[in-house]
């Protein structure tokens, strides 16, 4: 099966520091692939060098997004082209209403689609939907973008994004940490409603219980810099007993 | 990879720096009796007038330029800048506006062809060129309400009395270096009156350009709104790019009586200059304001994007019981732009409120300053002060300082300050970007955000002016 995204050989600095030593991995389309390791591995630097984020610098090998390389490609381009990364730590920014912002945002990718730009009221109707999907507060989308957000309503309004821009990769980092149990639930709703046989999915995690709601086809372990195992969901159970340490690259 | 969009996205480019091809007449540099007895010649002005601005002289001579602000730019020569350039009149149309004036403005995007403003928003204009005040819209329809609007000039020969009676009320000749250089050389600027009870019946606004290489320019402003009377008066400025300092020395007098409101509009773009600091305008600026009256009022908007060197403290002095002075203010500084302003608060009559909204804006190497005064009298009884200055900082090399002083004479007054400063951070731009919004979208949208609460309070119009003015001077070429 083709790729839709695919890594080759990725080698990646931060700083002096190397962090990305030779990983390689394939997202396959309408695919839901999981990310496990420990903390340190590496795993948000990934996420970061596959959206082009100035922390990271790729020294060798290859990030391929349908067929073309995209190492050199501006963060927006990418994003526009429809790669989405939910942050770790989304940043607060202060000022910018949260409305705002997501109609910003969706009106660009449209625009670069060629699409009309969406109108305040259809835009207000499409939140509205979201919104009570994701069980969230209307007010959420009035205030400044993620200011003074709790650690699970930024989570949520990253799914909103995410819902809201519909891209076809989606880079999911730690979306479960700090997630009650509703939380949780809310938002790997809104991950399986994306779900369209199509786009493809990369879940960093270091818990099974989202990937129970969200049931992945891959699981990857990645471990210093690298891919080290690839299997399926039954690889789960196996590490939540054993941890890293009896893995070895295969 | 480093973020080194976030430089090109703030190297703001200047719009207005062309030149208006006209001929100019001048005089030679330098500042004596006879420069001023030239100046007064000129403008036909009556033997009082040449009188105060002799004194005036006298006074500037005696006084030296104050440094106590945190600016630093190299001495200005007093002696080498012109005091007067006029645009020569063409002979055989008196009455008419050279074209090429008409042209530059409507470049300016200000008509002064009455019949060709929009329908609705009727806007009265007095433009000024250098020195002289070229023509003022709408005088004949205003006139029929009682309001006087037109040019210093014309109303210290045609109304003597309200000139003597209010021009040095508010700002003394001898109140301050700068203020007392302009009393002595100010070559145009605008008179209006509102009388009692009246609302005036459109925004008024001057649109002051400087064209002429190597002078300065010295407006004076006076406004008086008579008991119960309305007005918003509105003022834009330009200037051409020139790699010269130029001089700009204003005083603005605003008088407001019993129940009366003036509500007064900023929009400065004089040419700031390059990023090395050559070229650009000084701008040295005495406004204020004296509610006389009970239940006066006053506010200061003001948006300042352009000169080189700003010195300018819109003052109001609240004097009548309840009277309310407001002061709501955005100061950008980038390339090597230096600022230094901010506000004074003078509670002299009872329950009198001011509130002071303060933004500043420093990118690339500019240095913004919030200097603000809070003063409550022993009168001053139940007086309140509500004072917020915030700065955003964009990049690395620029600055933001502020300095609130707060006088209070154990009245019970009221004062609460707060401030706050904040960085465009890389991480901020990154998360925009991440949601395919560009580095200059995103820029613009974190710094609209910043001062939306300041351009609420502008006249439409002015808003979609200003909003559109601070893309322009911190994005740079977008698109
Ligand atoms: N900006 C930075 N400066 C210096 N070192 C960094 C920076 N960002 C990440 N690192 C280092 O790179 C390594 C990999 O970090 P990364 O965030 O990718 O780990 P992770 O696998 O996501 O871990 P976790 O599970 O804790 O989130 C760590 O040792 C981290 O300290
Ligand atoms: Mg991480």
């Amino acid at each position: 099966m083709s790729s839709i995204m695919k890594i080759e050989n990725l080698q990646a600095k931060i700083g002096d520091k190397e962090i990305l030593k030779g990983l390689n991995l394939e997202l396959e389309p309408g695919k839901v692939h999981a990310i496990m390791g420990p903390n340190g591995a590496g795993k948000s630097t990934l996420s970061k060098a596959i959206v082009g984020h100035y922390d990271v610098d790729v020294t060798d090998g290859n990030i391929i997004y349908k067929n073309q390389i995209i190492n050199d490609i501006a963060p927006e381009k990418r994003a526009l082209e429809g790669i989405f990364l939910s942050f770790q730590h989304p940043v607060e920014i202060p000022g910018v209403n949260n409305a705002y912002f997501l109609r910003t945002a969706l009106n660009a990718k449209r625009k670069h689609e060629g699409k009309e730009e969406l109108d305040a009221a259809a835009f207000l109707r499409l939140m509205k939907e979201y919104l009570t999907l994701l069980d969230m507060k209307s007010d959420m989308i009035s205030r400044s973008l993620n200011v003074g957000f709790s650690g699970g309503e930024k989570k949520r309004n990253e799914i909103l994004q995410m819902m809201l821009l519909e891209p076809e990769v989606i880079i999911l980092d730690e979306i479960d940490s700090g997630l009650d149990i509703d939380a949780l639930r809310a938002v790997s709703e809104g991950i399986n409603k994306m779900k369209d046989g199509k786009r493809s999915f990369l879940v960093i995690t270091h818990y099974s219980r989202i990937l129970d709601y969200i049931k992945p086809d891959y699981i990857h372990v990645l471990k210093e810099g690298k891919i080290i195992k690839t299997a399926g969901p039954e690889l789960v159970a196996q590490l939540e007993e054993h941890g890293y340490d009896g893995i070895e690259e295969e | 990879m480093g973020n080194k969009g976030l430089d090109k996205a703030i190297s703001g480019e200047y719009a207005l720096g062309f030149e208006i091809d006209i001929e100019t007449e001048t005089v030679p540099p330098g500042l004596n009796e006879s420069t001023i007895a030239f100046i007064s010649k000129k403008k036909e002005e009556p033997s009082w007038m040449l009188d105060l601005r002799l004194k005036a002289l006298k006074k500037w001579e005696s006084m030296t330029e104050p440094h106590w602000a945190k600016l630093d730019y190299e001495p200005i020569d007093y002696q080498a800048i012109s005091y007067y350039a006029a645009p020569k009149e063409s002979l055989e149309s008196l009455d008419e506006v050279d074209p090429k004036i008409l042209e530059a403005y409507n470049k300016l995007g200000i008509s002064l062809e009455e019949q060709k403003q929009l329908a609705g928003v009727k806007v009265a204009v007095d433009a000024v060129v250098d020195s002289v005040s070229v023509t003022t819209t709408y005088s004949e329809e205003l006139k029929k309400h009682g309001v006087i609007f037109c040019s210093i000039s014309e109303a210290i020969r045609d109304y003597p009395e309200l000139i003597k009676k209010y021009m040095f009320s508010v700002v003394p000749m001898s109140d301050n270096y700068f203020a007392a250089l302009n009393a002595a050389v100010f070559t145009d600027g605008t008179f209006v009156y509102i009388p009692k009870g009246v609302r005036c019946p459109m925004e008024l606004s001057t649109y002051f350009r400087i064209n002429a290489i190597n002078t300065g320019q010295f407006e004076r402003t006076l406004i008086v709104a008579d008991e119960g009377s309305y007005v918003s008066y509105n003022e834009g400025c330009s200037a051409p790019t020139r790699d010269e300092h130029q001089l700009h020395a204003a005083v603005v007098e605003l008088i407001i009586l019993k129940d009366a409101e003036i509500k007064y509009s900023t929009i400065q773009n004089w040419f700031p200059g390059d990023e090395n600091g050559k070229g650009g305008i000084y701008n040295f600026v005495t406004k204020r304001a004296i509610c006389k009256g009970d239940n006066a009022k006053v506010s200061w908007t003001q948006v300042e994007t352009g000169s080189a060197i700003t010195w300018k403290y819109p003052s109001c002095i609240l004097k009548g019981d309840n009277s309310v002075g407001e002061f709501y203010s955005v100061a950008v500084t980038t390339l090597a732009q230096q600022a230094d302003t901010g506000t004074k608060m003078i509670h002299i009559g009872k329950n009198t409120s001011s509130t002071i909204i303060s933004k500043g804006i420093s990118a690339m190497k500019g240095q913004n300053t919030y200097r603000g005064l809070v003063k409550m009298n022993k009168s001053a009884v139940g007086a309140r002060n509500y004072s917020e200055c915030d700065s955003l900082l964009i990049g690395s090399q620029c600055g933001a300082h502020t300095f609130p002083y707060l006088e209070s004479k154990d009245t019970k007054g009221q004062i609460e300050h707060e401030a706050t400063t904040s960085k465009i951070s890389d991480e901020q731009l990154f998360y925009l970007r991440q949601r395919g919004i560009s580095e200059e979208d995103a820029v613009s949208m974190i710094v609209h955000g910043f001062c939306k609460e300041v351009f609420s309070k502008l006249p439409m119009e002015y808003a979609v002016e200003a909003k559109a003015l601070l893309e322009l001077t911190l994005e740079g070429s977008v698109g």
